[in-house]
């Protein structure tokens, strides 16, 4: 293990706090507070804390509708998070996107996006960006393995291969396209393969272990942002949940879930962790801080205001001083 | 003034805006060193270098959304699109994107983009060429959908499209390009308000709402007709979305009465939105129903002669005016 | 004069009410405010009372059918009186909802085939064998203003459509509208502050159940005790008038009897906490009512103040619209006029208003002896949905006590 006890203890702090918050949005979900459709980030949880711990506070990111995960780790406030999925004023987009739409730009959190493979081009947007206006921020842009055969992908991974921009692409390969297993939906299982048509750089790994994602994308990042054009990483992981809150998996099979809840990325690191003496009291303390977080943040969307018809109307254009 | 092209007046517009704010770019397809594929973005290169005109490989989801991208961070891209029939295969970015990010962030994001380039028929380039596609884009809340008909209005509702906060659609015309027109005198910084139509020509027999190629045919049976003691009243809307809705029904209200000319299909659009406003605001005020000249309902043919009748023509609006004003024939 | 009753919108949400029984028959008498039926509607069975004083003559909607709020559900007016036009009209205007109107004309987005045979002028007048006229909007409308009947044109329009041009030509043979002698009328369109209150006084006498109430006042007191304070006022150069008096004590008597500061909204009670007061004032083109509130906080002299100044603005038509809405009470004053007495129409949603006649010298009784006195007369409206008779009354009687020893009013 490379990486210092405190800094690993606080990101497992941040996987707990998604764990829990998202355990707390199913519950929101199914009491009906939250509504539309739900994807839970539970399993997936390295690969968002490990990827932001490594990337600037200035970089930006873009995820696809699984976005709750991303948005904690880049410092939204669980409070923000689930007044969104509540629909109410204080939501982090003040109720106007929900689950699949949650932004915050002050974070750098830039969505948030519904159509499949259609953000991967806006992610190259902001690297376009960095690179026209000289800065060295990176974009980091989450997507899945559903999304590497349409079009968007091949469009977005031509430009921004062939003008280097900085940017890197991380694919959660969580194995289902919705229902759909890798086999049946790609003629290549090692999708890193497609980097080279783009003259890329890649890497491939095992994501469940978040100093590992940590240790992969620190060398990614630093290309991008040194000018050396983008990579991209395929890290195979696993939801332990459907697809939606209306997906009941049943493509899959129990044994198969069993068996990759073994490698349940909180497991993981709570052994590392304990294995470099971390007291069971530590743990217990941090679980009583993350579920008063977390209660404050039901109650704080509880209580909040509902969506303002004003911000819907107003928001439509932006109005006057163009 | 002075007398320019249409798209000479286009290229000032973007060459001005340009000049004014480091941010503006353009990126398209031949925009560079091919000078443009119809020579709007012509000199551009030259004066700005490849960084600000940005030629790129024939990939429009691609280039409209890192345009997207970059408008949300800041930037104030001019997205050129070849013809809008190549605006299809990014519509995903257009209308999923570009058009709710403001709304859908609660309106913390904003996106200042302009998509531009021909709308519209040329010359017999047949049914996939041929798209006049304001229906499609007026359609979406989240978008400015601009189609100047003139090149005063061009260069003015350009340079107001690019410092606009908001996604622009802005519609030219291969057959406009060549259009000559009075434009302010060098120097001169005029902005064609969005939103704002324009009274043509003054009449009192009868409205005549129109934009972009028709314009011109409208303007031919506008004398035709004044031969005969018919004064049509020509409104250009100029922007399509939001609609100037007052400045036409001030004018159907003085007329009684109201024909509306474009080449985009007749199924809605801004055409029968249009004929929507009217009935509702000025129904106590029609003395005949409002006609449309539309392009015929059927994808655009190769032959010639067969274009000729799937345009509105100068005939054709002569002869809805004379129905509408109960002239008979 | 008999009228057609619709179906009172019970809930501010019915959409629809079923007719569960009607208490009252064909040929039975209806008082106002008397139970005519029972309407079911989404929240619950409602009392539907009649706004009306007549014979019930027909019913038009049969036990257990439903209707939305609006729609004709009876025929109520004199005993014996000939119905047979509102029917006409009834089934006339059924047809027109329930008939398809005659195929509208083929509107066609291009001009390709001709759509709609071209028709010159010279064609023929060809009436339509359902008797529908065909007339533009525009034509409708100017017919309406004009007064001019479109029977008596002749359209050359499409299909005999009446045009524009059909109603330039057209003189009419006999003047339309009501004639003075042999001259015409002359016609002026309403001004819109002209429009807005014909319809809120038709809506009010139509549509508030009004009775009245009258009392005559020993006026001495009160002319007395302005005349001490305008005594103590001249210094400053202020004085107050017998209305400002009046409004102060209406204000207290208000307070007195809360009862009547009251609205009826929609089939709900509003019991108002404030106490504002609306003073109608006559302008060029109509009235207006500037609203005084919380008038029983204020002092006679604020009240004076107030008065005069919104009076001021109302003439030259400064005041905003909040300032001339939601008053609780109206009072309107005519004595300057010489009117003795007077009544007025309610401004609804308030529940009443006093009307206010001239003070008048005569001869009084005092004791057993002819004295020259002082007396004025008010009469006070109530909307009796919400104020009944004895109520009323009591309202009546408390501001008399307090007009006629105007000190009360510090109590």
């Amino acid at each position: 293990m490379t990486m210092d006890t405190p800094l690993l203890f606080d990101l497992y702090r941040q996987m707990l706090l998604i764990r829990r918050f998202e355990e707390e949005a199913a519950r929101a979900y199914a009491q009906s507070h939250a509504g539309g459709f739900l994807h839970l980030y539970i399993g997936q949880e390295a690969i968002a804390v490990g990827a932001s711990s490594a990337m600037r506070d200035d970089d930006y990111v873009f995820q696809t509708y699984r976005d709750h995960g991303i948005a904690l780790a880049r410092g939204m406030a669980p409070g923000a998070a689930m007044a969104e999925l509540f629909g109410k004023d204080t939501g982090c987009s003040r109720g106007m996107g929900g689950s699949m739409h949650f932004f915050d730009a002050e974070h750098g959190f830039y969505g948030g996006w519904g159509i499949v493979g259609g953000h991967l081009a806006l992610a190259a947007g902001t690297a376009f960006k960095s690179r026209y206006r000289g800065d060295d921020s990176v974009t980091v842009c989450f997507f899945g393995e559903g999304a590497t055969n349409i079009g968007g992908f091949h469009e977005a991974f031509s430009l921004a291969g062939l003008w280097k921009l900085p940017i890197v692409f991380v694919c959660e390969n969580n194995r289902y396209a919705m229902g759909t297993p890798l086999e049946r939906t790609s003629p290549l299982t090692d999708l890193t393969l497609k980097a080279q048509g783009y003259g890329m750089a890649s890497d491939r790994f095992e994501g469940s272990d978040v100093s590992v994602v940590r240790e992969h994308l620190t060398p990614a990042l630093a290309r991008a942002r040194s000018g050396e054009g983008p990579t991209f990483i395929e890290i195979d992981t696993y939801r332990f949940r459907g697809h939606s809150m209306s997906d009941p998996a049943k493509y899959r099979t129990r044994e198969e879930l069993e068996e990759r809840k073994k490698a349940d990325p909180l497991a993981v690191t709570r052994e590392q962790l304990e294995a470099g003496g971390a007291e069971v009291s530590a743990f217990d303390e941090l679980e009583e801080a993350v579920e008063r977080e977390i209660a404050k943040a039901v109650e704080f969307a509880g209580d909040s205001p509902p969506a303002r018809e004003q911000i819907m109307l107003d928001t439509v254009l932006v109005k006057g001083d163009a | 003034m002075r007398i320019i092209r249409y798209r000479e007046a286009l290229r000032e517009a973007m060459f001005e805006e340009m000049e004014r704010d480091p941010d503006v770019l353009l990126m398209g397809e031949e925009v560079g060193h091919y000078q443009g594929a119809y020579k709007v973005s012509e000199g551009l290169l030259e004066r700005f270098g490849e960084r600000r005109v940005i030629d790129t490989p024939i990939a429009e989801a691609g280039f409209a959304g890192i345009g997207v991208g970059a408008a949300m961070v800041g930037l104030r891209p001019i997205i050129e699109f070849m013809t809008w029939n190549f605006s299809f295969v990014a519509f995903d970015q257009i209308v999923s994107n570009a058009a709710k990010i403001h709304s859908m962030s609660g309106g913390a994001i904003r996106c200042p983009i302009v998509f531009r380039g021909p709308n519209g028929s040329a010359k017999q380039v047949a049914a996939q060429h041929s798209h006049t596609v304001e229906a499609l884009y007026t359609h979406f809340p989240g978008l400015h959908v601009l189609a100047p008909s003139t090149a005063r209005d061009a260069k003015g509702l350009l340079k107001a499209a690019i410092r606009d906060d908001n996604p622009v659609i802005f519609l030219e015309g291969e057959t406009l390009y060549g259009v000559k027109g009075e434009v302010p005198d060098e120097g001169v910084d005029e902005l064609v308000p969005i939103g704002k139509g324009r009274v043509a020509r003054e009449g009192d027999a009868c409205t005549v709402v129109t934009w972009g190629r028709p314009y011109y045919d409208v303007m031919k049976a506008a004398e035709q007709l004044a031969a005969d003691g018919i004064e049509l009243e020509v409104i250009d809307p100029r922007t399509l979305r939001p609609l100037d809705e007052e400045l036409v029904l001030k004018s159907v209200r003085k007329t009684n009465r109201c024909v509306i000319v474009h080449e985009h299909w007749p199924y809605g659009g801004p055409g029968a939105q249009l004929v929507d406003v009217i009935q509702r605001e000025a129904f106590d005020h029609l003395d005949a129903p409002v006609l449309r000249v539309t392009g015929l309902d059927v994808p655009m043919p190769y032959a010639s002669n067969l274009e000729d009748m799937v345009l509105p023509s100068v005939d054709r609006v002569v002869d809805a005016v004379r129905r509408v004003t109960y002239m008979g024939n | 004069m008999a009228k057609i009753i619709g179906l009172p919108k019970l809930s501010p949400t019915m959409e629809e009410g079923t007719l569960v029984r009607w208490t009252k028959q064909e040929g039975d008498a209806v008082e106002v405010d008397e139970l005519l039926a029972e309407v079911e509607t989404d929240k619950a069975t409602m009392e539907f009372r009649s706004f009306d004083r007549g014979v019930l003559l027909k019913i038009l909607i049969a036990e257990g059918e439903s209707a939305p709020p609006d729609a004709p559900v009876a025929i109520i007016g004199e005993a014996g009186e000939d119905i047979s036009d509102l029917l006409a009209q009834l089934a006339s205007s059924a047809s027109v909802s329930e008939v398809a109107p005659a195929s509208p004309e083929r509107q066609t987005a291009v001009a390709l085939p001709s759509p709609e045979p071209a028709t010159p002028a010279s064609l023929p007048f060809a009436p339509q064998p359902t008797g529908r006229i065909l007339a533009s909007p525009l034509v409708r409308r100017l017919a309406r203003e004009q007064g001019v009947e479109l029977s008596d044109l002749r359209g050359t329009g499409p299909r005999g459509r009446i045009i524009k041009r059909d109603l330039e030509g057209y003189t009419p043979a006999v003047a339309p509208v009501i004639s003075a002698g042999r001259l015409p009328a002359r016609v002026e369109r309403a001004s819109a502050t002209r429009r807005t209150i014909a319809r809120r006084l038709t809506e009010s006498t139509q549509g508030v159940p009004h009775y009245y109430l009258t009392i005559d006042i020993d006026a001495e007191p009160l002319v007395d005790a302005r005349r001490r304070i305008n005594a103590e006022l001249t210094q400053q150069g202020e004085k107050v008038s017998l209305n400002d008096l009046i409004l102060k004590a209406c204000a207290v008597a208000l307070r007195r009897v809360p009862e009547v500061n009251v609205s009826w909204v929609d089939g709900d009670i509003h019991l108002h906490q404030v106490v504002d007061i609306s003073v109608a004032v006559a302008i060029p083109d109509g009235l207006v009512t500037p609203v005084v509130r919380d008038a029983d906080k204020l002092g006679v002299l604020a009240i004076s103040q107030q008065v005069r100044e919104l009076a001021g603005r109302a003439r030259d038509k400064r005041l905003s619209l909040e300032e001339m809405t939601n008053g609780t009470f109206s009072i309107s004053n005519l004595g300057m006029f010489g009117i003795e007495s007077f009544t007025a129409v309610i401004n609804p949603p308030e529940g009443a208003i006093l009307a206010v006649g001239a003070l008048r010298e005569e001869p009084v009784v005092k004791g057993d002896v002819l004295a020259p006195g002082k007396r004025m007369r008010m009469t006070l409206s109530c909307d009796h949905r919400v104020i009944d008779g004895a109520l009323g009354a009591r309202f009546c009687a408390a501001l008399k006590r307090l007009l006629e020893s105007p000190a009360n009013m510090l109590i």
